[in-house]
């Protein structure tokens, strides 16, 4: 899994090179207005790795329907946020902002979308464990699902804030 | 087909008026009458660079033997994911396919070449034909094989790290799998870049942004409505995959070089750990020497000094490994059966390459050389057709191997010779070519005074392209007949060493039929004092 988020990290450091370079070099650049509703949707992502680390707090207590629930919460919270973040293209849109108004909004739109495909991935395998979280007797191999499944999505919770961090940063 | 394509291109060099039938069978509009536009000319050269580069180079060498003996090298009955090996497999095919279709589309493939700059590549079908569907095709076949080759360099690494037999220490491993493994890091990183600048060119063409168009352009007479992009920042990116890009091709040839050179030296390899050490370092220089690719692109004196440095650097490791393999013959019982010429022939073609690259990586001689056919010497030597000499090479070592049968020895020396002597007699005289300032990718020569002289030398390579390309049909027959009809093979034909040579001929279909081996010693234990036989293998006790 570490190697797996080392080539997501040079995804997005790619993207970040093109962002710092596009607004070096050029005099179009215009910084489009942050919609509220991300605040909200940070708060959610934040709110969902705390749940899924109650989640695992829960399989090593070997309470199962504690375990299930918070995968629930986690799963619902990961949907909440995607939905947070159409949200926030729509208000974006409502302003008459597209992906090729302006730089920082083509900007905006690919970081916004490229992050949520991979949160996409995330609630798939969370769902995943949803499923299986209550049929199958938990041995060594679902508890790597599970630790697994928590590396990578506390690792798109910090992506978010570095994404979040770049967009908002006007330098 | 890569072949094919570039024997195409060689007819059209020499002879821009003659009638191919199959050519108009493909594209009218290309190729009207079977006579090749230039245009058309672009487009074969752009599917000839795609293909052999992501197709062939990236992909047989590594995702095809090292599937294939990655596990049985490291006593592990397949993969760490085979659904994911599968996935990587088919998504690899589903790129191809994208990208063939290409050809079969009215305008045709793109002509922007297998590098794609931009602007040309990022403004649509006015710039030229295949520039509309032809080049989406392209990106998004692309961005498919990023995937893929992203999936299966996952699979390398968690195999090397975590399925190894018991007793297989890093220290252990054969080169080969080394090789595989530094390759897959280097692929999983580099692929990365690749995708990300894949989606914005794509975005740049069907969405409306402006990542790498600049503003007020004026293409066939049209303004195109982007505004303050950078076509650099995409030679950048490019740049960032593609050089790391050369050792993915090469990285697994050095791999199976070494591996064949000890074993019909009946040798152990000459300074192991600095062979793996020499190789890590290549994979680490890699990516920080793009710049050496954009010496013309008027970037700071500095930051091309700076370039430069590094990519002298990579002389090196390079050259630890060249007198490595010097090393490892020297005094060695030679044994020269098909797969150990081409071993040699690789050592031959990478120093050769190798040497032009010194060439290329000093700014000020860049310049110069910079779109000329030296380029196209120096990289079809080092990345092209050394990478294939570690593939031929790798094909008649381990057939044996994966087919029960040998490889008809008389017809594979002939493929060797003819093809070892052709490769040098198409991209020798390309140098020359170079030094006279001859520019890449002219399509008809005929036009310009200062081509006329350097027909001959044209003519020249043309033919001996012809007939290099003639005997890989040898190298196809010995293939195909040798599985049904050549001799037998036994389980060690070779009198190897490594685990692969421990099961039968085919392996069972996991690999080792229940067996766990252990090993107990190094990989390239030949000439051991005191031991029954020239060579001790990896899970003998004595």
């Amino acid at each position: 899994m570490g190697m797996a988020l080392a080539a997501i990290i040079m995804l997005f450091a790619a993207f970040t090179s093109a962002l710092v370079v596009r607004k070096g070099l050029s005099f179009d650049w215009v910084s489009i207005p942050m919609p509220r509703v991300l605040w909200l949707n940070t708060g959610l992502l934040l709110v969902s790795s705390l749940t899924l680390e109650l989640a695992r707090g829960a399989l090593g207590a070997h309470r199962r329907e504690a375990f299930a629930r918070w995968l629930y919460i986690t799963t619902a919270l990961g949907v909440a946020f995607i939905a947070g973040q159409l949200a926030a293209w729509r208000e974006l849109a409502a302003q008459g902002v597209y992906l090729a108004t302006n730089p920082s909004s083509s900007f905006f739109y690919l970081l916004t979308a490229a992050h949520g495909l991979h949160l996409l991935g995330g609630i798939g395998a969370l769902l995943y464990l949803v499923v299986r979280a209550r049929a199958i007797a938990w041995g060594e191999q679902r508890r790597v699902a599970v630790d697994v499944t928590a590396l990578y999505w506390h690792f798109m919770d910090g992506l978010w804030i570095y994404i979040l961090f770049l967009l908002m940063t006007r330098f | 087909m890569g072949l094919l394509l570039s024997i195409l291109i060689r007819i059209h060099l020499i002879a821009p008026q003659a009638k191919i039938p199959l050519l108009e069978l493909l594209s009218h509009t290309g190729a009207p009458g079977g006579v090749m536009s230039p245009e058309y000319y672009l487009s074969l050269l752009t599917m000839h660079g795609t293909i052999m580069v992501f197709f062939v180079l990236t992909t047989a060498p590594q995702s095809g033997f090292g599937n294939y003996f990655l596990p049985i090298q490291i006593g592990a009955e397949d993969m760490a994911f085979p659904r994911l090996n599968m996935l990587s497999f088919w998504v690899t095919l589903a790129g191809l396919v994208v990208l063939l279709a290409a050809f079969f589309i009215p305008d045709g493939p793109p002509i922007s070449g297998w590098t794609a700059y931009p602007p040309l590549s990022a403004v649509g079908g006015a710039s030229g034909p295949g520039e509309a569907v032809g080049q989406n095709l392209w990106i998004i076949s692309i961005a498919i094989f990023c995937l893929a080759s992203m999936l299966g360099a996952l699979n390398f690494i968690a195999t090397t790290l975590d399925l190894r037999a018991r007793g297989l220490s890093l220290g252990r491993l054969p080169l080969t799998c080394w090789a595989w493994f530094i390759t897959a890091i280097l692929a999983l990183l580099s692929f990365a870049v690749l995708l990300a600048a894949g989606a914005l060119l794509l975005l740049d063409r069907v969405g409306g942004t402006s990542f790498f168009v600049p503003g007020g352009l004026i293409v066939s007479d049209k303004i195109i409505h982007h505004s303050g992009g950078s076509p650099l920042l995409w030679q950048h990116l490019f740049w960032f995959f593609g050089h790391p890009e050369v050792y993915i091709a090469i990285l697994p040839g050095m791999g199976v070089t070494s591996h064949i050179l000890s074993t019909f030296s009946r040798k152990p390899i000459f300074g192991y750990k600095a062979m793996v050490g020499a190789m890590a370092t290549i994979g680490c220089l890699g990516f920080v020497v793009w710049g050496h690719h954009m010496f013309v692109s008027g970037m700071s004196p500095y930051s091309a000094f700076a370039f430069s440095v590094l990519t002298m650097a990579i002389a090196v490791p390079s050259a630890i490994k060249t007198f490595n393999w010097l090393g490892t013959i020297v005094g060695g019982k030679l044994r020269f059966p098909t797969a150990m010429l081409f071993a040699l022939g690789f050592v031959s073609l990478f120093v050769t390459g190798g040497l032009s690259g010194i060439f290329l990586g000093q700014p000020p001689v860049d310049i110069y050389f910079h779109d000329t056919y030296f380029v196209l010497a120096h990289f079809h030597m080092i990345m092209g057709v050394a990478a294939i000499f570690g593939i031929f090479g790798g094909t008649y070592f381990w057939f044996p191997k994966m087919f029960g049968r040998m490889l008809n020895e008389t017809l594979g020396k002939i493929h060797f010779w003819v093809t070892f002597v052709g490769v040098y007699a198409i991209f020798m005289p390309m140098h020359f070519l170079g030094l006279e300032g001859h520019p890449r990718r002219y399509s008809e020569l005929s036009g310009f005074e200062f081509l006329k002289p350097l027909m001959g030398v044209h003519t020249f390579i043309s033919h001996a392209a012809f007939v290099t390309g003639a005997i890989q049909l040898v190298f196809i027959f010995n293939l195909f007949w040798s599985m049904f009809k050549g001799k037998k093979a036994a389980e060690n034909p070779w009198e190897a060493t490594t685990l692969e040579w421990t099961v039968p001929s085919p392996p069972p279909h996991d690999n080792f039929a229940g067996r766990h081996p252990v090993v107990l010693r190094g990989a390239y234990e030949f000439s051991v004092p005191g031991a029954a036989k020239d060579y001790v293998m990896q899970d003998s006790p004595k």
